[in-house]
């Protein structure tokens, strides 16, 4: 049973600084019990510092948290922390036990939960089980962490930035575990820079910039609400201003990330002729022209004018 | 190769304990450091300090020939002297390397006495002590008759050597060295690794993690001790007079006290440097005050009550009484306070101050 509300976690009010800058400010987040919940941001966005306070490994300035139905008290957690599976952004497991001797000792923390041969198998580390963590490759100790995370059998698990780094072989292999576990009605809340993992694995995501949230709902909504299906990336050398670019038809809004435009279409078959049309009247030249999807990226320009891997 | 299913999980203090010990027995050369460098070290100081038989003040006698002869036929065959037949002719430098200690230079007077001039090097004891029994012996045999009686008492027996002191004090060094470095480090890299967060967000006790580190320890603990002890019995015939019983105990004792110290002093730093520094706070003092290689009472008297307080100096006294007046348990109290004093002090405010993250 999460909360009796079917809410897995919940936070009003959060805050967090260190010195002058505000790490988290003023979250709110519901998280309900069985979806899965994407933390997006860019690097510093206080993603990290949010999760970890729901994790009740670093206490708020001020501002609630409930996981589970339970607030976090100090030292008598024991049974709260037996129904969450972590994993940080960075551990490094004690480097010279192996595989199977550190998934039994975090096995035998809990009081239930899957045997260590299933969590092995489950993460396809059943070959590398006698070897030694500071030998493993970095998608084999993302996996490591992921199973110290999952072997108590946890309701809500916590994965901070759990492909970050990774090859799309090992990506792809993250996410049908965490997939799998979501479809058997566990709940998630992940955090991530890759707008593919959150559009793929999300039920709902909340963007985070500077600790605050700046959009918030299912990721087909977000980009929806952009009213843009198609997005050009233009690449310029000189300039032509937003308002004439809105007067092209099919252009629903443009967006600037840096100084170069982000072309927000419906109809891109009537929008990029008249685009082209333009900027040839006007004598400026194309250095690259690049269209695709609308993706929950544009949804963080559009609020921010960054992308989410800018500095 | 093909693998049998993992074992299912024990117990987490006894999971914990183990896992402390296979890192520490994968981690290369800590078993050399923890057990063989001290029984080496004991091996050398042992050498370098143990009680040779005398060696015999070497003389050169020079000089006329004739009278030469007549003096060694009177010094042949007295004890502890020997002469040297050195083919060189610059004796002050044969003096000065040490290769004869005494020269002697007899002449005889106009009236037809014998005069021996005796040369030295000052500096050295073989010397200024050595030309006295070279001249014992010449005088004797020149017919010279005591006047007092007189009976030699060397004092060799056991417990009362210099290996006999020292071997208790490197049980000292080495129980604190190996206590304070194996609890400290590891839990100071832990938490820089970020593992003890990790730790500290599973249900674990955290009473069980630090009480791994105390478990591990107690069985590195034993080995070590007994390592030294059998060296110390097998090389230089040093012997455990008291009950090896209490030479455990206050062992246990002592060990816990300086894993509370660890404890104290990685109860929050994230770097191992920090750590490391602080470790040399607290152990470089003890190591020097002491009494590990020579006795904390030759430091001025004033001193004296807060040497007494020092970990180490308690638990270096209660083991040399252990070893050399076979001390029970009872008379070691003072001793045993101190560490417990230290022991409950030291975890008391190290839990109270321990930073998981
Ligand atoms: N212990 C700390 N002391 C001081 N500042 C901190 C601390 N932890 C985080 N910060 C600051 O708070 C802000 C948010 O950091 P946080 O680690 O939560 O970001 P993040 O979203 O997880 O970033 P990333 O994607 O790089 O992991 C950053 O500006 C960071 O420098
Ligand atoms: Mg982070």
């Amino acid at each position: 049973m999460a909360g009796l509300d079917g809410v897995a976690l919940r936070c009003s009010g959060l805050w967090k600084r260190y010195g002058t800058i505000a790490a988290v400010a003023d979250l709110d987040l519901e998280i309900r019990q069985g979806e899965c919940f994407g933390l997006l941001g860019p690097n510093g966005a206080g993603k990290t510092t949010a999760v970890e306070m729901f994790e009740g490994l670093n206490t708020p300035d001020s501002g609630t948290v409930e996981v589970l139905g339970q607030r976090w008290r100090g030292d008598g957690d024991v049974r709260l922390r037996s129904r969450i599976g972590v994993a940080l952004q960075e551990t490094q497991l004690a480097d010279n036990l192996e595989v199977e001797e550190v998934v039994r000792l975090f096995r035998s923390f809990y009081p239930s939960g899957k045997t260590v041969e299933e969590v092995l198998v489950l993460l396809g580390l059943d070959g590398p089980r006698h070897t030694r963590v500071h030998q493993l490759s970095g998608g084999q100790r993302q996996r490591l962490a992921f199973a110290t995370a999952l072997v108590g059998d946890p309701e809500l698990l916590f994965l901070d930035e759990p492909t970050t780094g990774l090859d799309p072989q090992a990506r792809h292999r993250i996410w049908d575990v965490i997939a799998d576990f979501r479809d058997r009605k566990g709940t998630v809340l992940l955090t991530t820079h890759y707008m593919e993992e959150a559009e793929r694995l999300c039920d709902r995501v909340a963007i985070l910039d500077h600790g605050r949230t700046i959009a918030q709902g299912t990721p087909g909504d977000l980009i929806r609400d952009l009213g843009a299906e198609q997005v050009v990336e233009l690449t310029l050398d000189g300039d032509v201003s937003d308002d004439l670019l809105c007067g092209l038809p099919g252009v629903t809004r443009v967006a600037r990330r840096g100084d170069q435009p982000l072309v927000g279409v419906n109809r891109i078959g009537e929008a990029l002729p008249a685009l082209l049309d333009l900027l040839a009247a006007r004598a400026v030249p194309v250095r690259a022209l690049v269209t695709r999807q609308a993706s929950l990226e544009d949804v963080f320009i559009h609020h921010t004018g960054r992308g989410l891997r800018d500095a | 190769m093909p693998d049998r299913p993992a074992r299912p999980p024990a117990h987490p203090l006894l999971e914990l304990t183990w896992a402390r010990m296979l890192e520490f027995a994968r981690e290369p050369g800590a078993v050399f450091w923890t057990f063989g460098f001290p029984v080496l070290l004991a091996i050398g100081l042992g050498v370098a300090f143990r009680a040779r038989p005398p060696e015999p003040v070497r003389y050169r006698i020079s000089g006329d020939a004739s009278i030469a002869a007549d003096v060694r036929d009177a010094l042949e065959g007295s004890v502890g002297i020997e002469a040297v037949d050195l083919q060189e002719p610059d004796l002050d430098r044969a003096l000065q390397a040490g290769r004869i200690d005494v020269v002697v230079q007899p002449t005889v007077r106009e009236e037809g006495t014998l005069e021996v001039t005796y040369r030295y090097d000052p500096e050295r004891d073989a010397g200024r002590l050595g030309w006295h029994l070279v001249d014992d012996a010449l005088q004797r045999a020149r017919g010279r008759t005591d006047v007092v009686e007189v009976r030699e008492a060397p004092e060799r027996s056991p417990g009362v050597r210099y290996i006999d002191f020292l071997i208790p004090g490197l049980i000292g060094l080495n129980v604190m060295g190996s206590s304070m470095w194996g609890t400290a480090y590891n839990i100071v890299l832990a938490r820089r690794r970020r593992l003890l967060k990790r730790l500290a967000a599973t249900p674990m006790r955290r009473s069980h993690f630090l009480l791994s580190f105390v478990g591990a320890r107690l069985l590195f603990l034993a080995s070590e001790v007994v390592a030294l002890v059998i060296a110390g019995r097998l090389l230089f015939g040093v012997i455990v007079r008291g009950s090896l019983t209490t030479l455990g105990l206050v062992s246990l004792l002592g060990s816990l006290a300086f894993m509370g110290l660890a404890l104290l002093v990685a109860s929050r730093p994230r770097d191992t440097e920090v750590a490391a520094g602080w470790m040399n706070v607290v152990m470089l003092p003890q190591y020097l005050l002491s009494g590990a290689f020579f006795s904390w009472e030759r430091f001025p008297e004033v001193l004296h009550p807060v040497l007494r307080l020092l970990p180490l100096t308690a638990f270096n006294d209660a083991t040399r009484a252990v070893f050399n007046q076979g001390a029970s348990l009872v008379s070691l109290g003072p001793e045993l306070a101190v560490l417990s004093v230290w022991t409950v002090a030291c975890f008391f405010l190290a839990l109270r101050h321990f930073r998981w993250q």
